[in-house]
């Protein structure tokens, strides 16, 4: 057996790590550009204010400052765009006020950018923006999802009721008649809660302009440097696309949250012209509470209809979604298209209807962060799921298994077909894994302790590998969601890879590195992965929706395949042999039926050096791009299993065991993949039991803008996890049969810990975050 | 006005011209540019800045550079081995997939090390308490924790 090969499905150690854990990393903010000035932005103190007027003579005279600039300087260039139009159901498009670059006449969040001060120091720029005053004329905000709607205070006059949209997916009529109609309905209100990423680097750019060919190169830490090229170019600074190079160099996490085109590298951009010398701006922790892209905050109410055998009938669900105050890259699809489309679930539901309304507050814009959309529609599955098995006594496992999809593929009323999966052999397997048959003896040790225990199950699907353009367009994306790859053999064999998917901590240069090096049966070392740097990449859409591997990956393979197919003919000509006689195995390329061979690196020398090449037929080189566009998107599923211990005289909770089953199709490097899956449980159990994104409702002012009062999950709030992810069933629809596993712990885990909360403490419903108020609150209110 | 700042840092003493005001942190990433020390918060909480201060783990955010004055500051560029070879417990962290972004990484080794160094780590218990400074947003701390074990063992702690 040939050592080099068998990459896939191999838990390879990450290549990239090395200079990680050696201090060698180069994320944006340790770069100093020659000549380097820095940026501090003046943000607004109120929710909501009129801009009366901004004066900045004495910041501009100030030490050491090289420009002070307001919302009057960008009033003639375009706002920052959103990708995706939504219609409502009356046939409109979305309301899309304009996003400014700095606040013109209104500020509309704690925390918009009012002024941008550049200077010889950061101090000196911070120093200089105290400096310019603001007269601002307060209005009342709206900072509370549920009463945005006709709140009577608007934000923008394109919306005077503050609705986006109100947006329709299913047959109202038919699920209104089997809801009506049903012997039992279970119905709840919940909120899911309002977070905030916090990626432990935070956001920062550094841009040089190139007076001499008039070019911009900036460093940005960013997930999709192409796409941020192409928005920044295309539709607000209109800099021609050649004279952009956007790199996003390593990236300390982004979680969804450094997908969007944001106003700071777009004015440091701009400025970086008119200063004509590098400006540099690093966000602190602090600005990252109030100005990165928030997740979730829905207000919903759900009904889901049975018979009386526990059969699902018809789900029904209303949601307001909170969109902040203006509307973020990709803002309007996630409580919509990546939300709504998710709630079948696991389950032949007949008849599913939503309506969501689309809401803008005075609150940081809320776009997708890990799972976006996906998490919101698995909680409201699943906690329906949950509360109509009890609501009727039967076992929640069993009532999921009564109503599981058994084939595929399999059409659900609300726009996907699912193309795999086994949702029976996963819960037998959560089931196991979480040693089901011994909860009994240790609830009963719980309770010899004075302490409750429970148990409670999700299983969730999503769907990923975003996304089959045509699908995503007339869904209302205004991109395609293709990716690029490019496979370029150095005359020696070597292999390079450039890539428009972007690690941001997922170990695409071990993964993608498995893929090509298997695939050419060459040496893992022999090939090296590059991303994130529109001056080398063709064109990539980077990474979001778990789709690096399903897309990226893809579009690697059909890059690998030409350079295989192109390799055949060269060494057909070598070996004085039909094309189709040629096979290429093992690093190999053999006349079929003989022991005549080439070897890969023989091939791509003569491809350089053709001193005996069929240049009659073929051009000289080794070099291939492909696109790659999904026909679907893919499905990872799983049964997530959690046990939680409470304490009734504290409300304390302790996730005691968490056993997580999934199901990603076919795995290439699984020590990665259950790396992803532990993260996503962690944010998962995050928002179950801490974290909580709060405005204060009268005034407007982020509540939990630090981490000494956003409750980020530390290691002694979680438990070691039980996690599988082998035996999963492949995608139908990819070469190589993968579904992506970066959202799915966030996704499946946030209803698996209340339900086990409910069910520890026989309750109905518990708000999200479960934490001790809120639980032992719960506590007192079931004793009554 | 400056001041003039005499310290060991990773074994080398240097002498540079410092604002009173600079953070600890920004004398090592600005002036000394030693950039694995990471900055992610501004309240030390998230344990990014972590650096061994006379051989004990501190936040860097949190003192100013001239209170290390004539003290030995060791860095992640620092625990290596003269000839490149990883510490025991940067090697743990690669072996068990202890990292992803690598943005807390170099706090976490270092917070590790003091840890097996200084304290008890004799239980998964013992070892998450002692992470409480340090945020993870990547790995759910699962194979820090087990990165923590292996690399106790090869120190021989």
């Amino acid at each position: 057996m040939n050592a080099r090969q068998g990459f896939i499905g191999q838990p390879v150690q990450r290549k990239e790590d090395a200079r990680f854990l050696t201090g060698r990393g180069q994320y944006t903010d340790d770069m100093i550009q020659l000549g380097q000035t820095y940026a501090y932005f003046l943000r607004s103190p109120y929710a909501h204010a009129k801009i009366k007027g901004v004066a900045i003579e004495a910041a501009r005279a100030a030490a050491g400052v090289l420009g002070v600039y307001t919302g009057a300087d960008f009033r003639n260039i375009g706002g920052l765009p959103c990708g995706w139009l939504i219609t409502s159901v009356d046939g409109t498009p979305m309301k899309e006020p304009k996003h400014p670059i700095l606040c013109d006449d209104k500020a509309l969040y704690v925390g918009d950018a009012v002024a941008l001060v550049v200077a010889e120091t950061y101090e000196q720029a911070k120093d200089a923006a105290q400096l310019i005053e603001v007269d601002y004329e307060e209005l009342v905000p709206v900072a509370d999802t549920a009463r945005a709607q006709g709140a009577g205070s608007a934000l923008h006059e394109a919306a005077p009721d503050n609705v986006c949209y109100t947006w329709q997916i299913g047959d109202q009529a038919a699920v209104d008649a089997a809801v009506a109609a049903a012997p039992h309905v279970s119905k709840l209100e919940f909120r899911n809660n309002r977070l905030i990423p916090n990626a432990l680097e935070p956001r920062a750019a550094n841009v040089v302009y190139n007076p001499s060919d008039e070019s911009y190169t900036l460093h940005v830490a960013n997930q999709n440097p192409h796409v941020e090229r192409l928005l920044m170019c295309a539709f607000v600074l209109g800099i021609p696309e050649h004279k952009l190079r956007v790199v996003a160099p390593d990236v300390g996490g982004g979680f969804g949250s450094k997908i969007f085109l944001y106003a700071e590298e777009t004015a440091i951009t701009w400025a970086s012209k008119h200063i004509g010398r590098p400006i540099k701006w690093t966000s602190d922790r602090s600005e990252a509470f109030l100005t990165d892209c928030h997740g979730r905050d829905h207000v919903t109410t759900a009904e889901l209809a049975t018979d009386k055998d526990g059969r699902f009938l018809a789900l029904r669900v209303h949601t307001t979604a909170n969109l902040g105050a203006y509307l973020s890259t990709f803002a309007s699809s996630v409580p919509t298209i990546l939300y709504a489309t998710l709630l079948a679930g696991q389950y032949a539901t007949p008849k599913i209807f939503c309506e969501v309304i689309g809401v803008f507050t005075n609150t940081a814009p809320v776009d997708a962060y890990r799972g976006a959309g996906r998490p919101e529609a698995t909680y409201v599955v699943e906690r329906m799921v949950e509360t109509a098995a009890n609501d009727l006594g039967i076992d929640p496992a069993e009532i999921r298994r009564r109503n599981f999809i058994q084939s595929f593929p399999y059409a659900t009323p609300v726009g996907l077909t699912y193309d795999s999966g086994d949702f029976n052999a996963l819960l037998t397997r959560g089931q196991a894994l979480a040693d089901l048959p011994g909860f009994a003896a240790r609830r009963a040790a719980s309770e010899a302790r004075g302490l409750k225990r429970g148990i409670g199950y999700s299983c969730y699907i999503e769907a990923c590998g975003l996304a089959p353009s045509n699908i995503a367009g007339a869904l209302g994306a205004r991109a395609g969601l293709f990716e690029a790859g490019e496979v370029r053999v150095h005359p020696t064999g070597k292999v390079t890879v450039f890539t428009g998917s972007h690690s941001h901590g997922q170990g695409h240069e071990t993964t993608f590195a498995q893929i090509v090096a298997d695939r050419l049966g060459i040496p893992l070392d022999d090939v090296n992965i590059e991303h994130g740097d529109t001056a080398k990449v063709l064109f990539g859409m980077g990474t979001y929706g778990s789709r690096s591997l399903a897309v990226g990956g893809s579009a690697i393979v059909k890059a690998v395949d030409k350079v295989i197919a192109k390799g055949k003919k060269i060494a057909a000509h070598l070996m004085e042999a039909a094309d189709t006689d040629i096979e290429f195995e093992d690093g190999l390329f053999k006349v079929a039926g003989t022991d005549k061979n080439v070897p890969f690196a023989s091939i791509a020398l003569t491809a350089y050096v053709p001193h005996n090449y069929p240049l009659d037929k073929l051009e000289p080189g080794l070099n291939e791009n492909a696109f790659y566009d999904p026909t679907n998107f893919t499905y990872p599923s799983g049964a997530y299993l959690c046990e939680v211990e409470v304490d009734p005289l504290t409300g304390v909770v302790r996730v005691e065991r968490f056993s997580a089953v999934d199901d990603f199709g076919n795995i290439v490097n699984p020590m990665i993949v259950e790396g992803q899956v532990h993260g996503g449980l962690a944010q998962g159990i995050g928002q179950a039991l801490l974290e909580h994104g709060q405005y204060d409702a009268e005034t407007g002012q982020l509540l939990t803008g630090s981490f000494m009062d956003y409750a980020l999950p530390r290691a002694d709030d979680l438990p070691s996890f039980h996690v599988e992810t082998s035996a999963g069933t492949p995608c139908t629809h990819n070469p190589l049969g993968v579904k992506g596993c970066g959202e799915a712990g966030a996704i499946g885990s946030p209803p698996a810990v209340i339900n086990a909360i409910c069910n520890a403490l026989g309750i109905r419903d518990l708000a999200m975050p479960a934490t001790p108020h809120t639980v032992w609150q719960a506590i007192q209110a079931a004793a009554r | 006005m400056s001041h003039t700042l005499t310290l060991t840092i990773n074994g080398r003493e240097v002498t540079r011209e410092v604002e009173p005001a600079t953070l600890l942190v920004h004398f090592i990433r600005d002036t000394l540019r030693l950039t694995g020390t990471h900055v992610g918060c501004d309240t030390a909480q998230c344990g990014a800045c972590t650096v061994h201060l006379d051989g004990r783990a501190v936040k860097s955010c949190n003192m100013l550079a001239v209170q290390a004055a004539g003290r030995q500051v060791t860095t992640i560029e620092g625990v290596a081995a003269a000839d490149g070879t990883m510490h025991p417990m940067q090697a743990a962290f690669k072996s068990c997939h202890g990292l992803q972004c690598g943005f807390c990484t170099p706090g976490m080794v270092m917070s590790s090390i003091d840890l097996v160094t200084h304290h008890d780590h004799g239980s998964e218990h013992r070892i998450r308490e002692h992470l409480e400074g340090n945020f993870c947003r990547c790995t759910g701390y699962h194979n820090i924790v087990k990165a923590i074990q292996v690399g106790a063992k090869a120190m021989g702690a």
